[in-house]
């Protein structure tokens, strides 16, 4: 019998305030050890904990992004356990009012556009940062109480490869809504797994599997691609797969048992008596939806249908979202807007990186590279002096047109200086002559190639070869 | 009226408790006095009322995503039984 992997993801991120959720200490990734922490994040007796208002505008930002409904009213609950890296021994959460429920997430996937469901995305706090050592583990309490959100999918992911592109596409909308900086390396974005498998086809689902400890999206992929596999093998072996906690070891590249149903966590929660509930007003609302961006896949979708642009270079100017706004303040007046395109993602980035400038600090207005895009269609000047005259735009800021003019660019259409150019390089090139005449079209190549020079890159080229072919083939 | 038996060993494990035999039977039966009083109170008619944790009906008590200084390490530290390299030494972690 075949079987199918049904997974859901909980996606934890560490959003971008200044300070920590229920205090003023700064959340700020790289400091000396317990140096941004207080009484608060502390958990020590008598504090009150005041919730940071920009958390919860980006976790309602959020669920608008994620096309989610906001309700009316979310609280804070207390979800009690015992672990060191939990000063307080509760972690504030949302449990039963979250601030955003019922959502989802469109994103490319096997040449398509997949969708995943979002369950909710809740507001909680981060905890304190272990370290281990030989004999003991010590304690790290600058993260504990950073604003943490937690994006909860429904189970309506396939396969490891669904799974990272989900995840990739959540990652790069949050950064878009500069919700959070996701940065991998700083532990920003944590993510654990459940997965279960079915026969394929059927509707039901399996005894559902967590793994933990995956701190990357390969780490999610290489553990889903371990544990599929393992659990499609219990159950064909004539084995019963029961509800349990696995953990992820990278090292080894295996899960392992941590516990199962039976001595799962009870956490008691209940709603936290030092927070009031939240309740946004209309006002409020608004404005939080003024700061919704448009996502990477509708920039990408909106850039391929207005610009009639490639997949590709619609997604250069999604990643780089810069360029891409700069395109689009140049390419209002571009009669060809896929020549604009390769002239911004190849020539203009190429310059920028060579250079080590931005995008504000160039010399020439969006409109001075759409003329001269427009130059090189009109057949005013060829490909290869458009270079050069970029160089100089890029270098001086003059105008286009005005480089052409002055440095006598213009490309030679006129033919009697062709046909001299033409009648030069076949005398003295007499083998390639022959060799194109005997049927070897590269030989042409090489002909245009001297009249190029000849002409000093000015003669243009599609009239060269009409012109050689004439005199050769007569 | 019938109360539901409280596991005793189990609440006390949840609160990482060690209880001796004698604590054990002298804590539950006060717990279960507890519960008695619980069920009393259920007999409350609360029908329209919603459940709360606060007395006031106040809400969107928030702050400025403004950064203030907190403890120097040193003060962070000052209670705690072990410390080194600025962090809170505790028995070794292993779940």
């Amino acid at each position: 019998m075949e079987y199918e992997a049904v997974i859901g993801l909980e996606t934890h991120v560490q959003l971008k305030t200044k300070s920590k959720m229920w205090c003023g200490c700064a959340n700020e990734f790289g400091a000396s050890p317990n140096t941004n922490v207080c009484p608060v994040c502390l958990g020590l007796p008598g504090v009150l904990p005041v919730a940071n208002e920009e958390a919860l505008r980006l976790t309602t930002l959020t669920g608008l992004l994620l096309n989610c409904t906001i309700p009316r009213r979310a609280k804070f609950d207390r979800k009690n356990y015992f672990y060191p890296d939990m000063p307080k021994n509760y972690q504030l959460t949302q449990y039963d009012q979250p601030s955003t429920s019922t959502g989802w997430v469109d994103f490319e996937h096997q040449g398509g556009i997949s969708r995943v469901r979002i369950t909710r995305a809740h507001l909680e706090e981060d905890v304190g940062k272990n370290s281990h050592f030989d004999r003991n583990s010590g304690v790290d309490f600058n993260r504990a109480g950073v604003p943490l959100m937690e994006i909860v999918s429904e189970p309506d992911i396939d396969g490891p490869d669904m799974a990272c592109a989900y995840l990739n596409a959540l990652k790069d909308i949050l950064v878009y809504g500069g919700v959070s900086d996701c940065d991998m390396e700083k532990g920003m974005v944590r993510c654990d797994v459940n997965v279960s498998v079915r026969p394929k086809g059927t509707r039901g689902l399996g005894a559902k599997i967590e793994i933990k400890n995956m701190n990357s999206f390969s780490g999610v992929r290489k553990a889903l691609e371990y544990e599929i596999p393992r659990q499609i093998a219990v159950v064909q072996a004539g084995g019963k797969l029961i509800q349990s906690t696995r953990r992820w070891e990278d090292t080894t590249g295996i899960t392992e048992e941590m516990r199962t149903k039976e001595d799962a966590h009870d956490y008691r929660y209940f709603a936290e008596p030092d927070l009031m509930p939240f309740e946004p007003t209309e006002a409020w609302l608004a404005e939080v939806s003024r700061c919704v961006v448009e996502i990477p896949l509708a920039r990408k979708q909106r850039f391929m249908r207005d610009y009639q642009l490639p997949a590709p270079d619609a997604q250069a100017f999604v990643w780089d979202r810069p360029l891409g706004d700069y395109y689009e303040a140049a390419v209002a007046s571009a009669k060809n807007p896929k020549a604009l395109a390769n002239w911004v993602i190849n020539n203009l980035r190429a310059k920028l990186t060579e250079s080590g400038s931005a995008l504000d600090q160039l010399k020439f207005p969006p409109a001075a590279l759409v003329e001269l895009v427009d130059l090189v269609d009109s057949g005013k000047i060829s490909g290869r002096i458009a270079q050069d005259v970029f160089a100089e735009m890029f270098s001086t800021g003059s105008n286009p047109g005005r480089i052409v003019e002055i440095k006598g660019l213009a490309q030679v259409s006129d033919s009697g200086a062709i046909e001299t150019f033409c009648d030069q390089a076949i005398a003295a090139n007499p083998g390639p002559v022959a060799d194109f005449l005997a049927g070897k079209e590269a030989a042409l190549n090489f002909l245009k190639g001297q009249v190029m020079k000849l002409s000093k890159g000015k003669a243009n080229p599609a009239l060269v070869g009409e012109v050689l072919t004439r005199k050769i083939k007569g | 009226m019938s109360v539901e038996h409280i596991d005793v060993k189990y609440v006390a494990h949840l609160a990482r408790l060690s209880l001796t035999a004698d604590e054990e039977s002298r804590f539950g039966n006060q717990l279960q006095d507890i519960l008695q009083y619980i069920e009393k109170l259920k007999q409350v008619d609360v029908t329209g009322v919603e459940p709360t944790a606060h007395a006031f009906p106040l809400v969107n008590v928030t702050r400025k995503d403004e950064v203030r200084p907190g403890l120097t390490n040193d003060e962070a530290l000052r209670n705690a039984p072990s410390k080194a390299n600025g962090l809170f030494m505790v028995p070794k972690i292993v779940e």
